[in-house]
């Protein structure tokens, strides 16, 4: 039962990912991956894109898993899915092979937003459409981290990458994020979430509803990372909580039912839906982050942190309109 | 690294990484380590899920306990702490 997880339970579950992995001091990837794979409900397979959390995971001769896990090359982590529950169904219609005693398998797709928001976006609309049994995770640490914080489809506005630099004339990328979740929702399937790793049995709660539900479900996390955003590496889960209290990256969920999608908010930015005045103001979050250092040094943006704000604003009455 | 590992001919099919990354100690990356003073612990479990690493596990008695070998030193467990029981302190 979903609402029987607690996380003193959760935290006497063996963790799915060993130490001794080689991401960053401080990166949120694990932090999110873990708290998934302790949602899990029996036999798990997993696959990863490329990606720090699969480079770093899977350093020859070691492996962090303790679970199946498989490569997958950038752009088919979902088509990889695909296939793992396209087996496991034929197994089980057969009656013979490894897998077709199990009932359930959790099969779990990670993916960074290169992976994702870029590469991988056929691969996930085709395994998405086809509607095979899987989840999948967007990591979403907002630039191709892995090979030296790249600008991506899901870097935001203003941020400054090695291939987006804020200079004197071009302040950092100059498009806006890409709507993901609104992309992955428009293919009608059953279940879509936004995760923050600063609420920990949200994540464990919306990941186990995520196993739970027919067909393909997707969570789409935000995964700050100390080196590309660069900030201090103790202030990781202090800057998710952020992230979500300033409505930047708002906390959701999304059921497709009777034909139509049912938005529904969770606990923190439910708590912001009732209580506006609690919503922070953007340039709390901006601050903290060096990647829009260029927004208050040498002079002030205003105008940039209030095009910024306005979008999120935007964003998030767009929002609330959909819930109702 | 005088040890010789398997090459790719001598591996099982799949390519199954021989090892468990817990023979790869990543403890000597940090300068600081996590000092928990256990008697303020409200046995909240927070440290254990926030713990990059998951160097930090939860004993039987419901107390955190961080395995050294694996601590990289960031810092988020003393940061995250709701009742700030955790300090962080310089390795010697």
């Amino acid at each position: 039962m979903v609402s029987g997880l607690t996380l003193k339970e959760a935290a006497r579950k063996p963790d799915g990912i060993a130490p001794g992995h080689r991401l960053c001091a401080g990166c949120d990837e694990t932090v999110i991956a873990r708290m998934i794979l302790k949602a899990t409900r029996g036999p798990t397979i997993a696959t990863s894109a490329t990606g720090c959390l699969e480079v770093a995971t899977s350093i020859f001769p070691y492996t962090a898993w303790n679970l199946p896990w498989i490569h997958s090359a950038f752009e088919n982590a979902a088509a990889t899915a695909s296939g793992i529950e396209a087996a496991w169904q034929a197994m089980r219609k057969k009656g013979k092979g490894p897998l077709a005693e199990y009932e359930t398998v959790d099969i779990i797709a990670f993916a960074g937003d290169g992976g994702t928001y870029d590469i991988g976006l056929q691969a996930l609309s085709g395994a998405l459409e086809r509607g095979h049994d899987f989840t999948y995770v967007l990591l979403d640490n907002e630039a191709y981290m892995n090979t030296g914080i790249q600008r991506s489809g899901g870097t935001p506005f203003a941020a400054s990458t090695t291939t987006s630099p804020a200079g004197k004339v071009i302040p950092g990328k100059r498009e806006w994020k890409k709507p993901i979740d609104e992309i992955v929702i428009a293919h009608g399937i059953p279940y879509v979430a936004t995760l923050s790793a600063a609420w920990p049995l949200d994540v464990i709660r919306k990941a186990r509803k995520a196993f739970e539900v027919e067909g393909p479900a997707f969570l789409h996390a935000i995964v700050p990372c100390t080196r590309g955003w660069r900030y201090p590496q103790e202030k990781t889960i202090e800057i998710s909580r952020l992230a979500v209290q300033t409505c930047f990256f708002p906390l959701y969920e999304c059921r497709f039912e009777e034909g139509r999608p049912v938005y529904k908010l969770s606990g923190p930015s439910a708590a912001i839906a009732r209580r506006p005045e609690s919503k922070k103001p953007v340039l709390e979050y901006l601050e903290m982050q060096g990647r829009f250092r260029h927004l208050f040094r040498p002079e002030r943006r205003d105008d940039l942190i209030d095009s910024i704000q306005a979008w999120v604003d935007q964003n998030w009455q767009i929002l609330l309109e959909k819930v109702g | 690294m005088s040890e010789r590992f398997p090459g790719w001919r001598e591996l099982p099919k799949g390519a199954v990484s021989p090892k468990s990354s817990i023979e790869y100690k990543t403890g000597d990356w940090g300068v600081e380590k996590p000092g928990i003073d256990l008697g303020r612990c409200t046995q909240c479990t927070l440290c254990h899920f926030f713990c990059p690493e998951g160097a930090i596990t939860i004993s039987e008695d419901g107390h955190p306990e961080v395995g050294m070998d694996y601590c990289k030193g960031c810092g988020v467990c003393a940061e995250e702490c709701p009742v700030k029981c955790i300090e962080m302190v310089r390795k010697r």
